[in-house]
C-alpha cells in the first residue's frame, strides 16, 4: 500500500473550522458516541483503581510539576547539557526553529542514507510538523508502526486520541479496514487475529528499513539517554532494527537527572493506560558501538515550533508540564462527546485545547474556538499528573482570544454582536440603578416570548439554549425588590 | 458575626426565591444578615468568556462593597469559585498590587451556603422538613474548585422527611458551563441528555443543586420532556417546613 496523507488540521496551512461547527458533525455519529463513551468510561474506572493504590499519589503529582517547572525555568541550561551528553554518546544534535526546519533535517538524513522508506513509532511531534506529508514530497514513504497509527494511517484519518489514537474505532470496523489494505484473505474481528495481520505487515517493514523515526516521551539532560514508553513493542522494533534512528522530540520533553525516572515513571503508566507499569519501556543513549543491537547512527532533533512562545507566556506556560499522558482526555465530558476529531489538531482533548491555539499562535478562527470547548469542570485538571490547571489556562486563553480581536480588531469584529453585549452588560453592572432598570426591561422585554409560564423559543444565538431546554420566565419581584419591601 | 448576602446577579433576577430561602436559613440559625444593595455581578460571565478586562471594575466593586463583612455567603458554588479562585488572576492582570492584597484578604471570607453551614458553622441539622425523594447533583465548581466535599449531602441526609436518592456518575458535569451552554449548544444538550437520563432513574421528584445555573439548564431539559421531576435549590429545600416542626 501507499501511506495516504492525512486530512489537514490546525497545524496545516489554511483555516480549519471551529469547534463547535465539526462537533455538531460527530454528535451525530452514533457509532462514535458508542465507541469513545465504552472506552473513555473503562480507563476512567480504571485509572481511578490504578492511582488509589499509591498512599503517595498526590505527593508525586507535586514533584512531577515541581520537575518540570523548574527543568522549563532553566531550560537553556538544560538543553545545551542535553546536546553535550547526547553528542559525547555518538549521537548528533539538530536544532529546529519551525516545522519545515525539522522535516527538512529528517528528509535530509532520509536521502542521504539513500532511504525511500522509513518506518516510525510514537511521534505526535511529527504528526504536528506534518513530516510524513514532507516526506512524500520528496518521494519518502513513511510507515507508522505503532498499531493504532498504522490503523489511522490505512484509513487516512487523524488521530483522535493522544495514546489511543483510534479510540474512534472499533474491531469490526478495524477488521474491514485491514481486509480491504492489508492483502489479507480471511481475518476474524477478534483482537488476537487483528493484531496478528497488522504483526505479519510491520515485521517486513521493520526489517528492510534503512531508517526508523521515533519522538520520544523523556530524554534525560545529564546523560543523553532518551526514552520511549509504549505498549507494543513495535517502538522497540523501530528503535533497534534500523541500522540509522532519527528521534524528533519538542524541547520540552527533557528531564534533568536519570533519578526523575522514579517520579515520572509512576505518574505516566497510572495516568495513561491505568497500569502499574507499562509493557515495554526503552531507554537509549547515543548509539550501540560496534557489537551492540540497536541503530550504528543516532540523530536528535530538538523542535521549537512555538514552543518558546509559549514559556514567555506566565500563566500558559504550565502546559509544557505535559507528559502526553492523555488522562485529561478520558475525564472530559466534552471529549467523551464529540471525540477528538472536533478539535482539529494532533493534540484534542483539554490538553489540546489549550496547546494548540498557543503552538500556532492566537488569532486564527479555528485554534481561536478551542478554549470555548469546555464547561470548565474542572475533571482534568484533578487527573493531571503533572498538576496542570487546565482550566485556568483555558480562561486566561479567552482573555487572549478576545483581547486580541478588540486590539487589533477591524470595525466588524469590534461590532461583533458577543462585543457589544458584553460591553453594555458590563457597563450596567457598574451601576446598580442601571442594574436594576435592566431587571425590570427584562421583565417587560421577555413577553413576546414567554408562553404558558415558560420561554419556548428565543431568536440568534440565544436560540441554542431554548433548542433543547425551555427557559423559565423572569419573576415578577426580583430579591432586591422583595429585600426592600420586607427589610428596607 | 456580620454576614452579608452576597446574593448574585442570576439569583436576585431569575431565582428570587432561593435569595429568601438563604436569609431564612441564616436568620433561623441567629444570625444578622445584611445585604448591601450596591452589589450587582461578581464579573463572572464576563471572564470566563474572555471579558476579562471588562470584568476588573466588577471585581474592584465586590470587594469594595464586602470586604467590610466578617463573613460572606452566596447560594452559589460558581459565583463564589469566581471570587475565590479567580480574582487573583484579576487583579494580576489589572496590575493591582493594592486589588491583589485586598482580593487575598476577602477571599477566604466567602463561602458557598453549604459550606458555610457545615464547615464554618459547623451544622449539619438546620431543622428543615422535606417529604419528598430528592436527588443531588453536587455540581463542579463545588465539587472541583470549592471542595464543598460533603457538607451538602450531610445538611440533606438531616432533613427530616426526605428521601434522598443518589445519583448515578454524579459527578459529571451536566453541560451548561455559563456562555459554554450556548456557544457549543450541542455538546452541551449532549451532556444535559446523560445528565437527565441519570436523574431519571432515580425516580425523584426533585433534583436539587446548590446553583441555580446549573438547575436552570437541567430543569429546562427536564420541563421540555415533561418529565415530572422538579429542580430546587438547596437552600429551598433547607428552609422548608421549619415552621411546622418546631
Amino acid at each position: 500500500m501507499t501511506p495516504r496523507t492525512k486530512p489537514p488540521d490546525a497545524f496545516s496551512p489554511g483555516e480549519t473550522p471551529t469547534f463547535e461547527v465539526s462537533a455538531r458533525e460527530s454528535l451525530r455519529d452514533s457509532q462514535l458516541r458508542r465507541n469513545l463513551g465504552k472506552a473513555t468510561q473503562t480507563i476512567r474506572r480504571k485509572r481511578a483503581v490504578a492511582v488509589e493504590e499509591l498512599p503517595d499519589w498526590e505527593e508525586l503529582r507535586e514533584a512531577g510539576r515541581a520537575l518540570k517547572e523548574r527543568t522549563l525555568r532553566h531550560l537553556d541550561t538544560y538543553l545545551l547539557q542535553l546536546e553535550e551528553s547526547v553528542t559525547r554518546a555518538g549521537g548528533v544534535v539538530h536544532w529546529a526553529r519551525d516545522a519545515d526546519e525539522a522535516n527538512r533535517i529528517v528528509a535530509g538524513i532520509a536521502k542521504e542514507k539513500g532511504a525511500d522508506e522509513v518506518v516510525k513509532v510514537k511521534s505526535i511531534a511529527t504528526d504536528e510538523t506534518k513530516l510524513n506529508e514532507h516526506l512524500e514530497s520528496e518521494g519518502i514513504h513513511a510507515f507508522e508502526t505503532d498499531l493504532a497509527e498504522l490503523i489511522i494511517q490505512l484509513a487516512g484519518e487523524n488521530s483522535s486520541h493522544i495514546l489511543v489514537p483510534a479510540i474512534h474505532k472499533n474491531r469490526a470496523e478495524i477488521r474491514e479496514l485491514f481486509l480491504r489494505e492489508l492483502d489479507v484473505e480471511d481475518l476474524s474481528d477478534e483482537p488476537k487475529d487483528l493484531t496478528n495481520a497488522a504483526r505479519l505487515y510491520l515485521r517486513k517493514k521493520f526489517l528492510n528499513a534503512k531508517v526508523g523515526v521515533s519522538g520520544a516521551n523523556f530524554a534525560v539532560a545529564e546523560t543523553g539517554t532518551i526514552s520511549v514508553v509504549e505498549s507494543e513493542g513495535n517502538g522497540r522494533m523501530c528503535t533497534t532494527l534500523p541500522p540509522v534512528l532519527v528521534t524528533l522530540m519538542g524541547i520540552e520533553k527533557i528531564i534533568p537527572r536519570w533519578r526523575d525516572f522514579e517520579v515520572f515513571m509512576q505518574l505516566l503508566p497510572r495516568s495513561s493506560t491505568a497500569e502499574r507499569m507499562n509493557p515495554y519501556t526503552s531507554f537509549w543513549t547515543g548509539v550501540s558501538g560496534e557489537a551492540g543491537d540497536g541503530p550504528q547512527e543516532f540523530h536528535l532533533v530538538l523542535l521549537d515550533n512555538g514552543r518558546t512562545d509559549v514559556l514567555a507566556d506566565e500563566i500558559g506556560r504550565q502546559t509544557l508540564n505535559c507528559i502526553r499522558c492523555s488522562a485529561c482526555l478520558n475525564v472530559c465530558p466534552v471529549y467523551e462527546r464529540t471525540g477528538g476529531h472536533a478539535y482539529n489538531s494532533v493534540y484534542p482533548g483539554p490538553i489540546g485545547a489549550i496547546l494548540t491555539p498557543q503552538l500556532v499562535g492566537i488569532g486564527k478562527p479555528g485554534p481561536d474556538s478551542l478554549p470555548y470547548a469546555s464547561s470548565l469542570c474542572g475533571a482534568c485538571y484533578q487527573v493531571c499528573p503533572v498538576k496542570i490547571n487546565i482550566p485556568e489556562v483555558l480562561v486566561h486563553l479567552r482573555g487572549r482570544v478576545v483581547r486580541h480581536k478588540q486590539d487589533g480588531g477591524t470595525l466588524r469584529q469590534r461590532l461583533d454582536p458577543e462585543n457589544v453585549a458584553m460591553q453594555a452588560m458590563a457597563k450596567t453592572f457598574s451601576d446598580p440603578k442601571l442594574y436594576e432598570n435592566a431587571q425590570g426591561l427584562a421583565r417587560v422585554g421577555q413577553w413576546p416570548f414567554a408562553r404558558g409560564g415558560k420561554i419556548g423559543s428565543l431568536p440568534g444565538r440565544l436560540a441554542g439554549w431554548t433548542a433543547v431546554r425551555d427557559l423559565k420566565p423572569v419573576p415578577k419581584q426580583s430579591f432586591r425588590e422583595w429585600w426592600k419591601e420586607e427589610r428596607g | 458575626m456580620r454576614v452579608a448576602l452576597f446574593i448574585t446577579c442570576f439569583n436576585d433576577t431569575l431565582f428570587p426565591e432561593t435569595g429568601r430561602a438563604t436569609v431564612e436559613v441564616l436568620e433561623r440559625l441567629g444570625h444578622e444578615v445584611a445585604f448591601p444593595e450596591a452589589q450587582t455581578c461578581c464579573g463572572q460571565m464576563h471572564f470566563n468568556t474572555g471579558y476579562q478586562r471588562e470584568a476588573i471594575p466588577l471585581v474592584r466593586r465586590f470587594v469594595e462593597i464586602f470586604e467590610p463583612y466578617d463573613a460572606v455567603v452566596a447560594p452559589s458554588g460558581s459565583c463564589v469559585g469566581m471570587v475565590r479562585d479567580l480574582y487573583p488572576m484579576a487583579a494580576d492582570l489589572a496590575e493591582d498590587p493594592d486589588l491583589a492584597r485586598r482580593v487575598d484578604e476577602l477571599a477566604p471570607k466567602v463561602f458557598e451556603l453549604s459550606e458555610f453551614l457545615a464547615k464554618r458553622l459547623g451544622v449539619t441539622d438546620v431543622g428543615a422538613y422535606y417529604p419528598h425523594r430528592v436527588t443531588y447533583h453536587p455540581t463542579c465548581h463545588s465539587l472541583r474548585m470549592l471542595k464543598v466535599g460533603e457538607a451538602p449531602l450531610e445538611l440533606l441526609r438531616n432533613v427530616r422527611g426526605i428521601d434522598l436518592v443518589p445519583l448515578g456518575e454524579a459527578e459529571q458535569c451536566c453541560g451548561f458551563g455559563g456562555t459554554f451552554a450556548v456557544k457549543n449548544a450541542e455538546t452541551s444538550a449532549a451532556m444535559l441528555g446523560d445528565k437527565i437520563r441519570r436523574v431519571l432513574d432515580t425516580e425523584a421528584e426533585v433534583c436539587a443543586a446548590g446553583d441555580n445555573s446549573c438547575l436552570m439548564h437541567i430543569g429546562g431539559g427536564l420541563r421540555r420532556l415533561q418529565a415530572g421531576v422538579e429542580t430546587v435549590h438547596l437552600a429551598e429545600i433547607l428552609a422548608s417546613g421549619a415552621s411546622e416542626e418546631r
